[in-house]
């Protein structure tokens, strides 16, 4: 009897184990180091505490404030394209069309192949001279776009990269949703002649919005953990205009060699997240009960 | 478009088109890589007959000359870098699938069938742990892994990282399939003698190989592809395929031919893994969000 109690135990400690030296430690040490003046050199136990320095330095700190600013735009463009491309895409392609299982395959490829190669294919696309854009613009007569090497391109071209990379996950998301949407609510809106755009517009969405919410939390976390494209891609540059912030911790704890101050910015970057996904959490609790409440209003009617 | 929304009708040419449309979209940027690791650079570079070339396996030879079993006319000097990470990465994918595996699936049934937390808890905490960019984890890691562990440089090192960033996400996945596993048939084995251990390896494995199939892939994928991590820890003899890439990129004159063969080797055994298991693959991905 005693030993089928052990049981559970048994089974839990290995993966207990690996969580807890391989990533509870880490970051609690991530914590700790924030607050010291710590490089690569030293021990952590030889690095000088400093209190919140780090914290405060980089408030006033120019190019972290630049680094936010580009991550926050590229996370907030990359998203609401995504969402609006994605779901678009998923609403006008819900219906029975053969060769759906197909394109559903494809549209995973670009999300199962390294960043690093994802990076390195739109670098050669975007290349001023043997790069296929460049091409095309010059062979319809156009003249050559910048793509990488000027500030406003350089964003526009990671954000145009990412959303190739990214909007399939969002419409295989959407389309999952969309297929399995109480079939009666939308019998009876028929029946009470909604047309599409009402259908979409009070019914679809609405039941839809819990899986949205999540799906485009899944996608704003992954936006600021975006690194190897952008490093392949432009490496920050031209200038900072496309340093984002997972970008700048690795080169501020690499090149500047300050492993305390890219921990304060690792903190600050983890509660950003964190606070993303309270809101969201609260958010789509709400909504969630605004479904139910439709669903049931749509069931009754 | 009003009245269309009708499901099962939809057999309008131009949704056909628009599906075309997309498949090159997606498709495209991938096949230009492929088509390019086959052109010599002469092709690369010049502004005509860009659809017409004489494909070859120079790049492919100059990139793997050090596993190949002839020496290939046209290379000088065999480079060993890239032969040597791609063992690295082989092995490093591999070993950390299998370990995850083994230990999320044991982590997933205990939670599961011992009911240690809710499922709430687990969502949450999967959550939590998916929100940790690798780039937090990169002053830590390095941190930790030189100067306490002493495992910077090793395959044990980056095996132990990969392990615990994936463990979640498979023990969450994991927990869905086995909560279908009717307990009924696990009572009917333990009637017949079976130990926990025999019940768990005999009876619960093999009715959860669809979720197995899909937590595997995601792992592997991940170790298969990560840099950041890679690229702190490891060390010239241990590298991976990624961090060899990224070193042999520079400011200019880049081999074009060569950099995409190697990309294309990188990007091989997703590509096959998203045909052979795409099923699989969308379960996994939208397990998550959709089934809540």
């Amino acid at each position: 009897m005693n030993g089928r109690r052990l049981t559970p135990y048994l089974f839990m400690a290995p993966a207990a184990f690996i969580l807890g030296v391989a990533l509870l430690y880490p970051i609690a040490y991530m914590i700790y180091a924030s607050f010291l003046d710590w490089n690569p050199s030293q021990r952590i136990g030889q690095a000088e505490f400093v209190g919140l320095r780090n914290y405060t330095w980089l408030l006033g700190d120019a190019s972290f404030r630049e680094s936010l600013g580009v991550t926050l735009k590229f996370a907030f463009f990359v998203v609401s394209l995504e969402m609006l491309i994605g779901v678009g895409l998923a609403l006008l392609l819900d219906r029975s069309i053969r060769g759906m299982t197909a394109l559903r395959t494809i549209f995973i490829l670009p999300m199962m192949i390294a960043p690093i190669v994802v990076g390195l294919i739109w670098r050669y696309m975007y290349h001023p001279t043997v790069g296929i854009f460049n091409k095309t613009l010059n062979a319809i007569g156009v003249e050559s776009v910048p793509w990488l090497s000027d500030s406003f391109w350089a964003l526009t071209s990671i954000i145009i990269a990412d959303v190739w990379q990214w909007t399939p996950f969002i419409f295989i998301l959407s389309l999952a949703a969309l297929q399995s949407l109480p079939r009666s609510a939308l019998e009876a809106a028929r029946i009470d002649g909604a047309t599409g755009w009402q259908q979409i517009w009070h019914i679809k969405l609405p039941l839809m919005m819990p899986v949205l919410i999540v799906t485009c939390l899944l996608r704003l976390i992954d936006a600021f953990k975006v690194l190897e494209v952008v490093l392949v891609m432009t490496n920050g540059g031209p200038g900072l205009s496309t340093e984002i912030l997972s970008l700048r911790i690795s080169r501020t704890a690499s090149e500047f060699r300050e492993l305390g101050v890219a921990a304060a910015m690792s903190n600050y970057l983890l509660l950003m997240l964190m606070l993303l996904t309270v809101l969201m959490f609260v958010y789509s609790r709400v909504s969630e009960a605004r479904a139910a409440r439709i669903r049931q209003a749509a069931e009754e009617s | 478009m009003s009245r269309e929304t009708t499901q099962g009708t939809g057999a309008n040419p131009a949704f056909y088109a628009l599906m075309v449309v997309l498949v090159i979209m997606a498709m495209g940027p991938i096949m230009l890589m492929i088509t390019t690791s086959l052109k010599l650079n002469v092709d690369v570079m010049s502004d005509s007959a860009r659809l017409l070339f004489m494909p070859t396996m120079q790049n492919y030879e100059t990139v793997l000359c050090d596993v190949l079993w002839y020496d290939p006319a046209h290379v000088d000097y065999c480079d060993p870098t890239f032969g040597r990470a791609l063992k690295n990465s082989l092995i490093i994918a591999l070993v950390s699938t299998a370990i995850t595996l083994i230990l999320g699936t044991m982590a997933a049934y205990a939670l599961v069938r011992f009911r240690f937390f809710g499922r709430g808890t687990i969502s949450m905490t999967t959550l939590m742990m998916r929100m940790v960019p690798p780039a937090v984890l990169l002053v830590p890691v390095f941190g930790i892994w030189t100067f306490n562990f002493g495992l910077d440089g090793t395959y044990s090192g980056i095996i132990l990282v990969y392990v615990a960033m994936n463990l979640p996400f498979v023990i969450w996945i994991l927990q869905s399939f086995i909560v279908q596993v009717p307990i009924q048939l696990e009572e009917a084995a333990r009637m017949d003698g079976a130990g926990p251990f025999q019940v768990f390896f005999l009876v619960v494995i093999p009715l959860i190989k669809p979720g197995l199939a899909a937590a595997a892939i995601f792992t592997f994928r991940i170790a298969w592809n990560e840099f950041l991590l890679a690229n702190a820890l490891l060390d010239r003899n241990t590298r991976t395929v990624p961090v060899t890439i990224v070193n042999s990129l520079t400011e200019y004159d880049i081999d074009w031919g060569v950099i995409m063969a190697t990309g294309s080797l990188l990007a091989i055994p997703p590509i096959i893994f998203t045909f052979v298991a795409s099923k699989q693959i969308i379960t996994g991905m939208t397990a998550g969000a959709v089934k809540g």
